[in-house]
């Protein structure tokens, strides 16, 4: 997987999951502060990049995912 | 279901424990739509009702209320609004659990004193509170039914308090199941295989854990909510008339598995040697 593909599958997810336009979904936007999640929301979205990319998020690796750059890294890192 | 869609018509209910539309209690609730019984949902806190309300409105739900199972207090306001709306209830889902993050993490045998209340009050106490307000409630014919899972029988990774907590809902429901009886009110659990909600995603290894009860029950795939909600339309309805103080699995037949299939061991290596790969956080 390329790393724009990724990039592009993260942000579709954030843009579905939050309701939020997608040229606010940069790669520095946090999910908490910009793009006005929820905790709740947080722990649904590290769910969808877990079933969407068949990998497994543990709390503690979850609990650093805070941009979407975050997320797109553990991505690239762990995807199978 | 293609024929008859009328089992739950004219019966009436609530359905406490829908967090979104991963939930089991939403899988339950769909069915019984589907099938033309009328919904009321509770809620706790205003995050959850962000996500229950459009679920509500999609069923056409006629209650929508806050409800801490905590607080005896706020259950009986649920039920005072129940009568007003309704008069009366046929029948109640509850699938509401409660276990803290670390005591989910750590060994069973440090669970905290407080940790472990906590889980049994709002775990298990919390189905008899429900039962004892909602029985004045209860018309003749009526079902209560709550959520249980394998782990109440069985020592599962990570389950801990909640399999403990499960255990005494369990024995909870043979209880109440002999006092409703005289008001011919029926209370049952059912036991549902591992499903990715929001509240499993507080269970380290779940992707194995899902994976090995696909790969070693009988029928070879895990379970979604839109089938536990036809098992509990069966509880729910007069399908059921004669069932009570049953903990009905709905687990692809995995509980009564007593060792893991051979066909299953070289999928499951693949497996263990894909999670060794990811690193330990």
């Amino acid at each position: 997987m390329s790393d724009n593909d990724i990039g592009e599958r993260v942000k579709k997810i954030v843009v579905e999951h939050l309701g939020v336009e997608e040229g606010k979904v940069t790669d520095s936007a946090s999910f908490i502060d910009d793009l006005g999640a929820d905790s709740l929301d947080t722990v649904e979205l590290v769910m969808a990049f877990e079933e969407e990319f068949g990998c497994e998020i543990p709390d503690d690796a979850a609990e650093k995912i805070v941009t979407v750059k975050d997320a797109v890294n553990f991505i690239q890192e762990h995807a199978a | 279901m293609s024929e008859n869609l009328s089992l739950m018509q004219g019966k009436r209910g609530l359905v406490m424990g829908v967090a979104n539309d991963r939930s089991i209690a939403w899988g339950i609730a769909k069915q019984v739509h589907a099938q033309g019984g009328s919904l009321g949902f509770t809620y706790q806190g205003d995050a959850l009702l962000k996500r229950v309300r459009p679920l509500a409105e999609q069923v056409e739900a006629e209650i929508l209320e806050s409800c801490d199972v905590g607080d005896d207090d706020s259950i009986q306001a649920v039920f005072d609004k129940v009568k007003e709306v309704w008069g009366g209830l046929d029948f109640v889902v509850h699938a509401i659990a409660y276990a803290d993050r670390n005591e989910l993490k750590d060994k069973y045998v440090h669970t905290s004193r407080e940790g472990f209340l906590r889980s049994m009050d709002i775990s298990c106490y919390s189905f008899t509170a429900v039962a004892q307000k909602a029985l004045p409630l209860m018309r003749p014919g009526g079902s209560l039914l709550t959520l249980s899972y394998f782990g109440a029988e069985r020592v599962m990774p990570h389950y801990n308090v909640m399999g403990v907590a499960k255990a005494a809902l369990e024995a909870s429901v043979r209880y109440l199941a002999a006092d409703l009886g005289d008001d011919g009110v029926r209370v049952n659990a059912i036991s549902a295989g591992p499903i990715r909600t929001l509240a499993a995603s507080g269970i380290g290894d779940f992707r194995y854990i899902l994976k090995w009860n696909e790969l070693n029950s009988p029928l070879r795939r895990n379970v979604t909510i839109d089938q536990v909600g036809s098992s509990a339309v069966y509880l729910l309805s007069d399908l059921g008339s004669a069932v009570t103080g049953e903990v009905h699995h709905v687990d692809s037949g995995y509980h009564t598995v007593g060792m893991m299939a051979v066909d299953a061991a070289p999928q499951l290596a693949d497996l263990l040697e894909s999670l060794k790969r990811e690193p330990s956080p």
